[in-house]
């Protein structure tokens, strides 16, 4: 288990290592520093001067390494277009979007594995075709196109819920902005994070159906309905029970997704997150917040994927078993 | 000669002829017996041509600043009161026939859509091709790529990739560059299935007779990998195309619907919802919903194809 453990840490080290390298190489070569942080009258002198200032005429490597332990620092340099500090700007907007990426991993899992339960249980009726057909309809629609109907119907036509931004916010200790306290923040959030949540409902939904047609045929539920268990104790106390490790796995891998497809969610809501941000960066081509960003989200996929890993091995008995045969 | 050992060791039939004909009445039945999969095809069919030739299908041509006039904007859809039997899906702020610029955008769209899969799928193959033929330490490479390329959204390595363009053009030629960019960005964002698929069919079919004996003859690695091995690594290829075309055009739609795609002069339909959306609140719905519900349509039929062609070609579940 710790051999496992510290293997598969090497293994995130080496893919953070990767993209630190890309996101260096955008930050220092794509577009030129000293160009964005000067005046066009500044003489060429100035910007020699500037330039051995920053430390760009240094060998490559040591640049890389000073872009690293600046990372580590959170310290990842001067916003082209807002000339403030990229961490600190990432770290205003950062509340925004994880609240919007939880309340819609919740809203996934809340819906979508009733769905997948009852579809899987009862594949044949009507509903159950139902849910299948809206799930087809998630999966193949855009994200945007759900937010923009989303929009149209809810807050245009019937004018119940507000349609952009994020209502009144709660400071909590100067750190935290919550939109999770207010009316106005609750019901801000909720077109968002269906709209957001609705991709991985579907597959959420897909997933725990598959899973349960597949428990349902084995011996030990036929055993347990033999036995005379109530419907209810061998659905949900043994079948669900058993497809569930699929579906945290699933979850936990789907959470750093929801964060980068809230890029699109946000556009559409006008959701003031770092999704938003990004967006920003990329059409005015603000290569440290993008660089800054990219860290970021490697840094999450990386240790979600990382802690998943270990979860899954200490849940299921039966990969420590593998494992340990090897 | 080495063509007719490749043919012999290849699965149960011996003559090419025969097994290609019931491979193709194979697929001809469960066509025909999907009545889904028929509707979504002819959808298709019918998209990619109107879209092909949309200078003789459209009523009017939105891009001629000749015949269109800003007198004729906002027009509601002819059905509705104040509507203008001119223009059967109403007009844009700019006095632009809707249906017209569905038909030019959706163009654009299937354009970018399959010249991106085009691209994928030859990085992808070659990648996997070689990785699986050669081995060793170029295939860990290519392969350690794709993983942590695999670990993030496509779209998001799009965006990276579009920004990172935009950069390096420069913002006066970018619009002129716009299309190669996206099909670049997009493409480059989708070769890893192709490159894994390809990879684990390789590694099987290396193993095999004809390989051995194109060897020996003394044929070339590259001629062995292209012409005898790539064949037989193309089924699941196809399977995956046909998936990505449906995601391609929504990658696509997305970028543009983002701003960061293609431009409102010549729009594609994911520029044509973004115009739209900024006077879905001012009562004009029309202009973003139509080229909603259309990419809406497109990209559920192409993906009913692929999901029939997966089932179709998977012949654990014939």
């Amino acid at each position: 288990m710790i051999a496992f453990a510290i293997r598969r840490f090497m293994q995130a080290l080496g893919v953070m290592l990767v993209v630190a390298l890309i996101s260096f190489l955008m930050f220092r070569f794509v577009g030129d520093p000293v160009n964005q942080l000067v005046g066009v009258d500044t003489s060429p002198a100035e910007r020699e001067a500037l330039r051995q200032a920053l430390g760009l005429n240094d060998p490559v490597m040591i640049q890389f390494s000073r872009f690293i332990v600046k990372a580590v620092q959170m310290d990842f340099g001067i916003s082209y277009q807002f000339k403030q500090p990229v961490a600190a700007l990432i770290a205003s907007r950062l509340p925004a979007t994880l609240e919007l990426s939880f309340v819609s991993a919740l809203f996934a899992l809340a819906v979508g594995v009733p769905m997948g339960v009852y579809t899987g249980l009862y594949r044949n009726t009507l509903l159950a075709r139902g849910f299948l057909a809206i799930s087809l309809i998630g999966v193949s629609l855009p994200t945007f196109l759900i937010g923009i109907l989303l929009i149209f119907v809810v807050s245009v036509h019937l004018g119940w819920l507000p349609s952009f931004g994020r209502g009144e916010t709660v400071n909590l200790g100067g750190v935290w902005t919550t939109g999770l306290l207010t009316k106005s923040g609750l019901l801000s959030l909720i077109l968002p994070a269906i709209t957001l949540g609705l991709f991985q409902m579907t597959l959420i939904m897909r997933l725990v159906r598959g899973e349960m047609l597949e428990v349902l045929r084995t011996d030990y539920i036929k055993f347990a309905r033999a036995r005379g268990l109530s419907r209810r104790a061998v659905n949900f106390g043994h079948a669900l029970k058993n497809t569930l490790v699929p579906v945290i796995t699933i979850t936990g891998l789907q959470l750093g997704s929801i964060i980068a497809f809230a890029i699109i969610t946000e556009t559409v809501f006008q959701w003031p997150g770092m999704g938003l941000l990004f967006l920003q960066a990329v059409q005015n081509v603000d290569i440290p917040i993008m660089a800054a960003y990219l860290l970021l989200i490697a840094f999450l996929f990386v240790t979600i994927n990382f802690i998943v890993d270990l979860l899954y091995v200490a849940v299921d008995p039966r990969i420590r078993l593998g494992e340990a045969r090897r | 000669m080495p063509d007719v050992v490749g043919k012999d060791t290849n699965g149960a039939a011996a003559a090419r002829g025969p097994l290609r004909r019931a491979i193709e009445s194979d697929l001809w039945y469960s066509f025909t017996r999907s009545p889904v999969t028929v509707v979504s095809a002819a959808v298709t069919l019918v998209m990619i041509l109107s879209a092909a030739f949309a200078s003789l299908v459209a009523p009017h041509n939105p891009f001629d600043p000749a015949t269109i006039s800003i007198l004729d904007s906002f027009y509601p859809p002819a059905w509705m009161e104040g509507g203008d039997p001119r223009f059967l899906l109403g007009t844009d702020d700019q006095g632009r026939d809707i249906l017209s610029t569905i038909l030019y955008g959706m163009r654009i769209s299937l354009a970018v859509g399959f010249a991106s899969v085009l691209f994928a799928m030859v990085i992808g193959v070659t990648l996997g091709l070689v990785a699986g033929y050669i081995g060793g330490a170029v295939d860990s490479v290519i392969m350690r790529i794709a993983d942590v390329q695999l670990t993030f959204p496509a779209i998001l390595i799009a965006l990276l990739i579009n920004g990172v363009a935009r950069a390096m053009a420069g913002p006066q030629s970018y619009d002129q560059v716009v299309l190669v960019v996206l099909v670049l960005s997009i493409g480059l964002s989708f070769w890893v299935q192709y490159a894994r698929t390809v990879r684990g069919s390789v590694l099987v079919e290396a193993n095999k007779e004809y390989v051995l004996a194109a060897r020996l003859i003394g044929l070339r690695p590259w001629t062995i990998m292209f012409k005898h091995v790539l064949p037989n690594v193309m089924g699941p290829v196809l399977v995956i195309a046909t998936i990505n075309l449906a995601l391609a055009i929504i990658t696509e739609a997305t970028l543009s619907f983002l701003g960061v795609g293609v431009p409102p002069t010549e729009p594609s339909l994911g520029t044509l919802i973004r115009i739209g959306n900024d006077f879905l609140f001012s009562g004009e719905w029309w202009i973003t919903i139509f080229p909603g519900i259309t990419l809406a349509i497109l990209a559920l039929a192409v993906n009913l194809l692929g999901d029939w062609l997966r089932d179709a070609l998977n012949p654990k579940l014939r």
